[in-house]
């Protein structure tokens, strides 16, 4: 048998905000009063690419900027943010994760495979000893 | 040094509104209506902390104790805060129409010390001013929000909160003895200019957030606090806020 313990919050604001010690029953929230979640994505500096990093409940989309910001950029450096709402955000449905299936697989599509590097470098290479040799030059 | 007085009777009332305002608003920290504002308010109460001790350090630099000593050592007769931060907040829609009211007075005030003689103080304006935009704009937002975006019950709070509150909120500006002084030294125009550029911008934004406001003339601001005279909410909240320092006044933290 369970035994029913009321207990008494030590916190002193329970008793200044006259929260009631007993509370009734939670209902559960009315149908279509749910807040929205939005994507916050995070930019550190100017220029820089804005980046997921997580996603928040807000009323409304300017109340989105607000915590998005406090939750994101609170403390580590930020120029700006982007927030979408998570139900605008176009994404493959979990069922169709086979179509990538095979990727691991397609290694014959890495660039790495052309031989085009090496030219590249050794055109670099002869354009550096071009410069040093007209500075040197010049002094 | 000129107009010492003056200088100090200013700080003491912007650096005691800030902490108390700040003490308040902290009271919410783990039970605001939604986790996101929660933190969000929370983070706003720290800043406000954050500008405190900013003062009490521009008081410190002019001869007196440590921020600690000033925060939680005065008696309750030698704070200089207005009523309005005194208040305690059993509804959110108070704590945030206060934070309307009080914030927008705020950033009219660093506004116009940006361009204060006393150049500590002009520094320290230009450093607030990104976060008190960003107080404003979270204050703004809630007030469209729970106002003309929202409910009649949300707006029927939000309308009673605001008529509460204004005989309060129009108690900021109660003058000092030193407003000429401080005025033709340069130091701050004054607390009837910071008033009415206040009044210019709030009354607007209320309006178009969907609140009445009653007749300003027949409003009787609250009146006192900068004279040390307080509500008798200050004293229980003084009691609070300092428990843990006078346990041990010269601990090390």
């Amino acid at each position: 048998m369970s035994r029913t313990v009321t207990l008494r919050s030590l916190d002193p604001r329970i008793d200044r905000l006259g929260i009631p010690q007993e509370q009734s029953p939670f209902e559960g929230v009315p149908e279509g009063t749910h807040l929205e979640t939005y994507e916050v994505f995070h930019q550190a500096k100017r220029g820089a690419r804005h980046i997921h990093v997580g996603s928040i409940h807000a009323p409304n989309p300017e109340l989105a900027m607000v915590f998005a910001k406090e939750q994101f950029a609170r403390r580590s450096e930020c120029v700006n943010l982007w927030v979408v709402r998570s139900s605008e955000v176009i994404t493959f449905s979990p069922e169709d994760a086979d179509l990538f299936e095979t990727t691991p697989e397609k290694s014959y599509r890495d660039a790495s495979g052309y031989k085009v590097m090496q030219k590249i470098l050794s055109w670099k290479q002869r354009l550096q000893q071009e410069q040093t040799r007209q500075s040197t030059g010049n002094q | 040094m000129e107009h010492r007085d003056a200088l100090e009777h200013l700080l003491f009332r912007m650096a005691d509104d800030a902490l108390i305002y700040g003490h308040r608003n902290s009271e919410w920290t783990g039970i605001a209506p939604l986790l996101e504002e929660d933190i969000a308010f929370s983070s706003i109460a720290q800043d406000k902390i954050g500008h405190a001790l900013a003062l009490y350090t521009l008081l410190g630099d002019l001869g007196h104790p440590d921020p600690d000593t000033l925060a939680f050592t005065r008696e309750e007769r030698q704070f200089r805060c207005c009523h309005l931060v005194e208040l305690p907040t059993q509804d959110y829609a108070i704590a945030l129409m206060r934070h309307a009211l009080f914030d927008y007075a705020e950033r009219h005030r660093y506004r116009l010390l940006e361009q204060s003689s006393y150049a500590p103080l002009a520094a320290l304006a230009q450093k607030v001013r990104g976060e008190i935009k960003y107080h404003t704009f979270h204050a703004s937002t809630w007030l469209r929000l729970l106002g003309r975006d929202g409910s009649d019950e949300s707006r029927a709070r939000m309308q009673a909160a605001l008529d509460l509150l204004l005989p309060y909120a129009l108690g900021i500006f109660e003058p000092s003895p030193f407003e000429d002084e401080l005025r033709s030294s340069g130091i701050f125009p004054g607390e009837e200019q910071l008033r009415e550029q206040w009044l210019t911008e709030i009354i607007p934004l209320l309006e178009d957030a969907g609140y009445r406001i009653p007749p300003l003339d027949s409003i009787e601001p609250c009146y006192g606090g900068r004279s040390g005279y307080h509500t008798e909410h200050l004293q229980p909240l003084l009691d609070e806020m300092t428990a843990v320092y006078r346990i041990d006044p010269n601990a090390e933290w």
